[in-house]
């Protein structure tokens, strides 16, 4: 008695096989180095390595290997962080412009490896240094923005429609648009309803107040814009961050309104925080001629359909209401010099961009445009009282007045910047897309590269000195039988680092914690088992029996106790942010690896030693 | 009462210490409530938002020189020593009237490379007070819910009052734990709500292992009052429980001594939580089984036939 079928063998010794190839990958260590790319629109030369190498000897360090990855990539590899750090400046100034110069940690994964997919695993920003952002979109100025859209369009949209209306108003919640007759109401309220609608909700006012429409955004529609807003957020933080050249960065939504941005190897978040939350954009609009904008601000009336304005010497300028063109419709935009050498940023638009500017610089040749520079800035302060408040403001500064000389279109510049650095960043934003809604930053984290080795160095330690106390204790305490335990235990960590490299979870120190207490809990399975065969020989059963029922008898309880703990394991996973999740992961994996390995692995080494003959004592 | 059950080597009358094990279950949990009304938990930032600052300097680190320094530029923020003598570690309040703490944290990260230079960041947290306020809720139906979970589990597998004894002992090891943290003052953070959720899992696997045997005997020895039944049951599994205590206990004190400062809190939550875990698994899950006065008849099938009910009542 007590012999397993051969295929409970082979499905043993598959899985352990399986197992010790994937979590390989872990044992070969990650180099620390510098990753290099080419910003975009430029190519290597080929004289990259050249550059390089002559950077390195003059900060007198030598790199352990240059390897080209791809056309556009190189990695720099070092023998520790020091000369890593040490060679950073040296290698940019050699480089020159447009190369983008990354920290990362490049795996030492053999080829043949990599070619079944067994990858390290993913070490979280606490262990390998970086920045981590929690970002929050401003909702309120999304759908604001939205509003102030719609007021545009609902104008043009009548007009097309020769229905004619006396105004639009923009309210704080609503627009209404005023008509002179009832009839005309009558007939726009059709159109209009016709046109808009899922999206616009229309009201008439009560006639005392005058002939009027309110338009209200539907419920469908401020949900849509939301999302739309967050998902443009994303996009366009994405493509900001691979202008800062980061390797392996992690962009994701988090709930309905938030996005996590992580920055491995990133050193100076204030640069990082800089360009990603930054909400400049650019607006044409065109000037009001006819009215004399100090009058205006001095009594405060301004006229219809115009917007006062200040330029960037404080000086009130009044524009039209309308907006000719808004940065969205940019595709490009390169810092450079204009013919006077004033700092000026050159703007390519997309093709929808191009007609529309093309059309309304057509219509207003010889007049004044202007260029608004518009930034959003949210203040997050704590009331007395415990709430929240939220302020953005928004500045807008006329940079740039020209009168049209021409029709424009596809490719234009504008000026009036006061630096180049201005021009710079303008044309970095611009590139990198508009943020549909602002965000700012309700989280921030950045561990240094030294804590995030020291971390990776004290998780090592810990989880080895613990191992080993439970494997010394076990072997003492249950003899041969210690003995089963503990290769059952290794081939659970094995296992649990295997599952966690398969599945590229992200290791953090939490997760390290949950790897270790899971070590120390996952001998349970084997000592209620063992208990249990002690039990029944003190109750006479002959050890072949006892080893039976021991194993059978303890198997539902081993059950019920993991089972409520994958429960707690799951409640904290789905409850839980970044480094919770990681730490019930590692738990829930490795309750169920342990389920495997003390139960079925144990009792088939056990059948193996003591299977089929007669054993007079046990030695447990 | 001295009953020796003939099946054990040696008998130790848990249930017959349960008075004295509540008075002393009641009074840490009166300190534990006490304590956290009064002076509350250590809360970090993650629950409160604001600036944390960790600078690591070549020699060792002067902490008073530190505040000086930073009160002089003009913050008010927290100095103490951060693990060893060169790691220090910087609080700052969140700020009410500042646009963004980040741009602070920055600046006291200059003000002080300034002063000491090759003095390094380490670690710069910086949370937002909404994101502290949310935490703290989730946190509590985080708890709330694997309370629920675990309830509904063991009500299916056992019975109803099982699952309050199983629960009833789990608040008294998180009480009694958080307690624990408010007493001594340990910053309470995101690791060691982590660590509570995973005592609660800990606590749990030690009490279902005890009620396991409970039912078993119940069904299996029907001589045996109540009392017996659960006596007998917790020897039968003592030192299953002692030895699964010792090997975790093992990893933990590991953890707590070389797994570096932030994890540090969390291996101290889980020492204190396992050791108060054991002690409830026994005493206070199983006396309050007692205590509302299971019986053998709950866990057997619903329509007992003749000869049971006879066993039943000759039963001593």
């Amino acid at each position: 008695m007590n012999r397993y079928p051969l295929w409970k063998y082979v499905f043993i010794i598959t899985v352990t096989v399986i197992g010790l190839l994937y979590a390989l990958p872990n044992l070969f260590p990650s180099d620390p180095s510098l990753q290099i790319t080419m910003e975009d629109k430029y190519k290597f030369t080929g004289k990259e390595r050249e550059q390089i190498k002559t950077a390195l000897s003059e900060a007198k360090i030598s790199a352990k290997k240059i390897e080209t990855v791809s056309d556009n990539k190189l990695m720099v590899r070092f023998n520790n962080t020091g000369d890593q750090f040490a060679s950073v400046d040296s290698i940019k100034a050699n480089l020159g412009k447009h190369y983008v110069t990354a920290l990362t940690l490049a795996p030492t994964t053999p080829g043949w490896l990599k070619g079944i997919n067994a990858l390290p695993m993913y070490l979280g920003l606490d262990l390998r240094g970086g920045v981590h952002f929690l970002m929050e979109v401003d909702m309120k100025t999304a759908i604001d923005k939205s509003l102030e859209r719609y007021s545009s369009e609902l104008g043009s949209f009548l007009r097309e429609k020769e229905l004619r209306y006396l105004g639009v108003i923009r309210h704080k919640n609503n627009l209404t648009i005023k008509f002179k007759t009832e009839a005309l109401r009558v007939s726009a309220l059709k159109a209009l309803d016709r046109e808009y609608n899922t999206l616009l909700t229309f009201k008439e006012v009560p006639n005392e107040k005058g002939v009027a429409l309110t338009v209200t955004l539907t419920e469908v529609n401020i949900n849509n814009t939301k999302r739309f807003a967050l998902q443009q957020n994303i996009t366009t933080l994405r493509n900001r961050v691979n202008e800062l050249g980061v390797s392996e960065p992690i962009i994701q939504q988090q709930g309905l309104e938030r996005i996590v941005v992580e920055l491995p190897g990133v050193q100076d978040p204030a640069a990082a925080k800089k360009l990603l939350g930054a909400t400049a954009t650019l607006e044409f609009r065109m000037v009001d001629e006819n009215n004399d904008p100090y009058v205006a601000q001095s009594s405060g009336r301004v006229p219809v359909g115009s917007k006062l304005f200040f330029e960037r010497n404080g000086n009130p300028i009044l524009l039209k209401r309308k907006v000719m063109l808004t940065g969205d419709y940019i595709t490009g935009a390169a810092a450079m010099f204009d013919q006077d050498q004033r700092p000026s940023v050159s703007i390519t638009l997309d093709g929808k961009g191009a007609n529309i500017f093309a059309r309304e610089t057509g219509k207003n040749v010889q007049k004044l445009m202007g260029v608004v520079f518009i930034e959003h800035k949210t203040d997050i302060t704590k009331l007395p009282d415990g709430t929240i408040s939220k302020k953005t403001k928004k500045t807008q500064e006329v940079i740039n007045v020209a009168r049209i000389q021409e029709q424009l279109s596809k490719r234009f510049q504008i000026t009036g910047l006061d630096s180049p650095q201005e021009s710079h960043n303008l044309a970095l934003l611009l590139r990198a897309g508009a943020l549909a809604a602002p965000v700012y930053i309700v989280e921030e984290r950045t561990i240094g590269p030294s804590l995030g080795a020291d971390n990776i160095q004290a998780g090592k330690y810990s989880v080895m000195i613990g191992f080993l106390l439970v494997l010394v204790f076990m072997a003492v305490h249950y003899r041969v039988f210690g003995l089963v335990a503990n290769l059952a235990l290794t081939l659970n960590l094995v296992l649990i680092v295997a599952i966690l490299s398969m599945l590229q979870a992200t290791l953090t120190l939490p997760g390290i914690a949950g790897i270790v207490l899971t070590v120390g809990m996952a001998v349970d399975a084997n000592v209620l088992i063992y208990e249990r065969i002690k039990e029944e020989l003190r109750n006479g059963l002959t050890p072949q029996l006892a080893i039976q029922s021991g194993y059978e008898k303890a198997f539902s309880t081993i059950a019920d106790a993991n089972i409520t703990t994958l429960i707690a394991a799951i409640v904290l996973y789905g409850m839980g942010t970044g480094p919770i999740k990681g730490f019930a992961i590692t738990l829930a994996i490795g309750i169920v690896s342990s389920m495997f390995t003390a139960i079925m692995g144990t009792r088939a080494v056990i059948n193996l030693i003591y299977g089929n003959r007669r054993i007079k004592k046990l030695h447990i | 009462m001295t009953n020796k059950v003939k099946t054990q080597t040696k008998t130790i009358d848990f249930m017959g210490l349960r008075r004295s094990a509540t008075i002393i279950s009641g009074v840490l949990i009166l300190i534990a409530i006490l304590s956290l009304a009064f002076k509350g938990l250590n809360l970090g930032v993650d629950f409160t938002g604001g600036s944390v600052i960790e600078m690591g300097y070549p020699s060792n680190a002067n902490v008073d020189e530190i505040r000086k320094t930073l009160e002089k530029a003009g913050y008010s923020a927290s100095v103490q020593a951060f693990g060893s003598d060169k790691d220090i570690l910087i609080r700052l309040a969140p700020d009410k009237t500042q646009a963004n703490q980040n741009n602070l944290s920055k600046a006291v990260v200059d003000t002080l490379k300034k002063h000491t230079p090759g003095v390094e960041m380490r670690r710069v947290e910086f949370v937002g007070p909404q994101i502290g306020d949310e935490l703290r809720d989730q946190g509590g139906i985080a708890m709330l819910l694997a309370l629920a979970g675990i309830l509904i589990y063991v009500t299916l597998r056992f019975e109803f009052r099982f699952s309050v004894g199983s629960v009833i002992a789990l608040l008294h090891d998180v009480v009694i734990t958080l307690g624990f943290f408010s007493l001594t003052g340990i910053e309470f953070d995101l690791t060691i709500l982590a660590a509570i959720l995973a005592i609660i899992g800990y606590s749990l696997n030690d009490t279902i292992v005890v009620f396991d045997r409970v039912r078993e005997n119940f069904i299996k020895i029907r001589k045996l009052s109540t009392e017996d039944s659960i006596n007998t049951s917790i020897n039968q599994t003592l030192s299953r429980t002692i030895v699964t205590s010792l090997t975790t206990l093992l990893v933990l004190v590991a953890l707590y001594l070389f797994g570096g400062e932030v994890i540090n809190g969390f291996a101290l939550a889980m020492i204190v939580g396992v050791i108060i875990g054991t002690y409830s698994s026994i005493y206070v899950a199983s006396g309050s089984l007692l205590m509302m006065g299971v019986t053998r008849e709950v866990l057997l099938p619903p329509v007992p036939d003749e000869t049971e009910a006879f066993d039943q009542e000759n039963a001593p």
